[in-house]
């Protein structure tokens, strides 16, 4: 008998499944660029939540079929997408008005690192020779409440991403507060980490040798 | 008689001087004025301060006026986009400069240049390598940094319909940031897929008032930047 390899952990979609349900009814989310996007993908029956693109769409809708794409209906990563019914356009002084002025319930952001604190570096890594690119998300972590990280637990390499304190420059000091990693989902609190469920077949063992604080379980 | 429509891009371009500050709309790809761009590339300015979100992709619009040498500076929030080389390969060689502002802050200081006020108050960038250097100052118990407004000799707007007068619509997030560039430049001129009669765009939903154009060129056909960069094709042709 062949045995068959256990597969560890969540793969993308089951991890925007897992943010998708920490989302009440009713909000209104600004998805990051990347696996954030992801999550429109799962909306739990029975709620409606409506997804804001800070380049000025409320009410983002599907990914349009390839033969109704329109090049000028696009999210913040340059992708096409569609509008829903009841969905509004306007320009980029309303949108972070939205934003910045705490209009947005939930936000949903890729991470580079987090630190135990909730800081939360995203936007470059601060070597001298890379170009730096900041977009929206510097205004989406000061204005926005409820900030969700998804994110996988470590690098392609295999560097730690969850951290005593980011090395790499900061987005936002103190914003996080829950990640979500293809190993398990974590709370951010005031006196640390604290793991709420790990992905099948991660044990504590296996999670604390991929993250760089001292995990609370079982709390 | 008010009649700001314009025959010629290279008319419509003629107000850029070498050193100005040019504010360009779109967000990647929606809403670049190609055809504006390509003319000041004709026209050849120098020494340009360019405020755009991105820097353009392949080797046209954006990306080709940097590449032409055009431009020496840029302020947006987000440089590299996919296809986009021309903007990191000058910056790594230290040949362009790069202000860097947060997509909010951007929005909100070509805002507030509109609108006649010269700085403001925000909480985006504190406690961030973005906001050393700046004016630091706490509100009811939270900190923020001072923003300067911002403030073009001439922006470059892409719109869907436009009238005589300059009133302007839309098309789907091409809108982005060219309600707010058409306030805060001296000289705004505005590529439009169609000019309509004065009346026909209904005054309630009229997005940029005519007050804040000053010229409005028709160009009905524009070019799709990613079907030109996907051609591999570099402008000049």
């Amino acid at each position: 008998m062949v045995e068959k390899t256990k597969k560890i952990g969540w793969d993308r979609s089951e991890m925007a499944e897992k943010v998708a349900i920490d989302i009440p009814d009713g909000s209104y989310v600004n998805l990051g660029i990347g696996i954030p996007e992801l999550v429109a993908d799962f909306v739990p029956k029975g709620r409606e939540l409506i997804y804001q693109t800070e380049n000025g769409l409320l009410g983002m809708g599907a990914i349009p079929e390839k033969e109704n794409e329109d090049r000028e209906l696009v999210n913040a990563g340059k992708k096409c997408v569609t509008a829903i019914k009841g969905a509004s356009y306007f320009h980029h002084a309303d949108s972070f008005t939205m934003i910045r002025g705490g209009h947005i319930d939930v936000c949903v952001l890729g991470a580079m690192q987090v630190s135990e604190k909730g800081d939360l570096a995203n936007w470059s890594t601060g070597a001298k020779n890379a170009i730096p690119a900041v977009g929206g998300a510097m205004d989406l972590t000061a204005g926005v409440p409820r900030i969700l990280v998804i994110t996988q637990h470590v690098t392609k390499k295999g560097d730690l991403k969850i951290i005593e304190e980011c090395t790499f420059p900061l987005t936002g000091k103190q914003i996080v507060e829950t990640i979500y990693t293809d190993l398990a989902i974590i709370d951010v609190k005031k006196d640390g980490l604290y793991v709420r469920e790990m992905a099948p077949n991660v044990d504590s063992v296996y999670l604390q040798e991929r993250t760089g604080v001292k995990l609370k379980f079982g709390i | 008689m008010i009649n700001k429509i314009i025959d010629s891009v290279a008319e419509a371009i003629s107000a850029v001087k070498d050193g100005s500050t040019v504010m360009i709309g779109g967000f990647g790809e929606a809403g670049s004025p190609i055809e504006l761009i390509h003319a000041l590339i004709d026209h050849g300015a120098k020494d340009l301060t360019v405020v755009s979100n991105n820097t353009g992709s392949g080797n046209v619009g954006l990306a080709a006026l940097i590449a032409n040498r055009q431009v020496k500076k840029m302020i947006c929030s987000f440089p590299r986009t996919a296809n986009s080389t021309v903007f990191p390969e000058l910056y790594t060689a230290g040949e362009i400069e790069l202000e860097l502002v947060p997509q909010g802050t951007l929005a909100e200081r070509i805002r507030a240049g509109g609108a006649g006020i010269p700085a403001f108050y925000t909480a985006t960038s504190v406690n961030t390598p973005l906001a050393e250097g700046k004016e630091a100052r706490v509100f009811n118990g939270v900190e923020y940094v001072m923003e300067y407004g911002l403030v073009a000799d001439v922006a470059l707007v892409k719109s869907e319909k436009a009238d005589r007068y300059g009133n302007l619509l839309y098309h789907a997030t091409a809108r982005n940031f060219g309600p707010i560039m058409c306030t805060a430049a001296k000289n705004t001129i505005v590529q439009t897929k169609k000019i309509v009669e004065a009346g026909a765009i209904d005054p309630e939903i009229v997005v940029t008032p005519g007050i804040f154009v000053n010229g409005v060129i028709e160009i009905n056909n524009p070019a799709h930047e990613s079907e030109l960069v996907a051609a591999e094709l570099h402008y000049p042709w």
